[in-house]
């Protein structure tokens, strides 16, 4: 088997700029990813990518893939990594469809949304529960929604809705409201926003699409009508494929200012890291980072 | 011949736009609706896919949810 200088998993804003260096440094290197674009694909609106004083996330991951394109990458797109481990001093990574070697990694796999764990969730996903307000909220004109999550990208979401539904019932778990009081302000304003805090989502039921929530307050139980749940409670790491790799409690993986991990010649960028800022200016200056760092490896070790 | 494509798509759902710049990539013809502002189609949709998500792609009855590249190439004979 090949082995290669370099492996970037993941091809977000991280991954993609991460490709971007390592083409002119001339580095011999593959690209594996599920999809081009990861989060800030599935972003709407962007205005503080510094040269942009707007840009939707469609059109910046164009521009990041034209960019990207203009070298000849070798990437594997729709392939998911299932494992990545260091054995001897060698990468090794499995995916769903073969497995790869290289003297380095670049770990770039990004977040996905956190899920409720709720009963009926996974059943009546795409059915009414939807993890992209930004798409699917145009679905449900005229109908009762619920919103689950009381930080911005909830109150995003909310804000989303009541352009279109009728109600909007806004869930959260904790007793407040964590989003920028501006955006709460605003959702109130609409008159159709229904706030239920210290409430926690134990069902979603239905018959072929969502028909309700079964949510309970302090002991009690109760039943709300809606459409469609938006599920906004956060982002997880997409980390559970490395093995050997330090992580914090929230399951980022540890690295230092220089975007190495525990693991020599394993390095990580973005989103699935601890960095601090998870903004998309912030993930591509990582992916840098991480590029330099593993040429800096290679040149180190070839010595 | 050429199959026909159907998207069911709204105007803000970003993987709506990259579906259509890959058919478009491709030189496929497809008709595109918007179901946010057609709720016929919206119903539609939803009877034919019996999902509420967007995009979903009918090629020659064929449902595709959602932007799967590799499912469309496989449909469309890429």
């Amino acid at each position: 088997m090949t082995v290669r200088d370099l492996i970037i998993i993941g091809s977000g804003p991280a991954g993609i700029t991460a490709s971007v260096y390592a083409a002119r440094k001339r580095m011999d290197f593959l690209v594996i990813t599920k999809n081009i674009g990861g989060q800030a694909a599935i972003s709407a609106d962007i205005e503080n990518y510094t040269g942009y004083k707007f840009i939707t996330g469609p059109e910046l991951v164009e521009k990041f893939k034209e960019h990207m394109e203009q070298f000849d990458v070798d990437i594997k797109e729709d392939e998911a990594v299932t494992l990545v481990e260091k054995r001897g001093a060698v990468v090794e990574i499995e995916t769903d469809q073969g497995r790869y070697q290289a003297r380095t990694a670049i770990i770039a796999s990004g977040r996905i949304s956190r899920q409720l764990g709720a009963e009926g969730e996974e059943e009546f996903k795409h059915r009414g529960v939807t993890y992209c307000a930004t798409c699917d909220a145009p679905l449900f004109a005229d109908v009762d929604v619920a919103v689950i999550g009381g930080g911005n990208s909830g109150l995003d979401a909310v804000l989303q809705a009541v352009r279109i539904a009728s109600k909007v019932h806004l869930i959260e778990i904790d007793p407040e409201l964590r989003a920028d009081p501006i955006m709460v302000e605003q959702a109130e304003k609409s008159g159709k926003v229904s706030i239920h805090t210290s409430t926690k989502v134990e069902k979603v039921y239905g018959e072929k699409f969502v028909e309700g929530i079964t949510v309970s307050k302090s002991g009690k139980t109760e039943e709300i009508p809606v459409k469609g749940v938006f599920v906004e409670i956060g982002y997880v790491p997409v980390s559970d494929f490395v093995k050997g790799l330090d992580k914090n409690e929230m399951d980022e993986i540890i690295v230092n200012c220089r975007c190495e991990t525990n693991v020599p010649g394993i390095f990580a960028a973005g989103d699935v890291t601890d960095v601090y800022g998870k903004q998309i200016i912030v993930a591509c200056s990582e992916g840098v980072k991480a590029t330099l760092a593993s040429f800096d490896y290679l040149s180190r070790s070839e010595r | 011949m050429a199959k026909s494509v159907k998207v069911y798509s709204t105007s803000t759902c970003p993987y709506c736009s990259m579906a259509k710049s890959f058919l478009k990539d491709n030189n496929i013809a497809f008709e595109e609706v918007d179901v946010s502002q057609d709720t016929a189609a919206a119903q539609e949709m939803m009877e034919k896919t019996g999902q509420m998500s967007v995009p979903a792609i009918d090629v020659d009855g064929q449902i595709i949810i959602g932007f799967d590249k590799k499912a469309l190439s496989k449909e469309l004979g890429l």
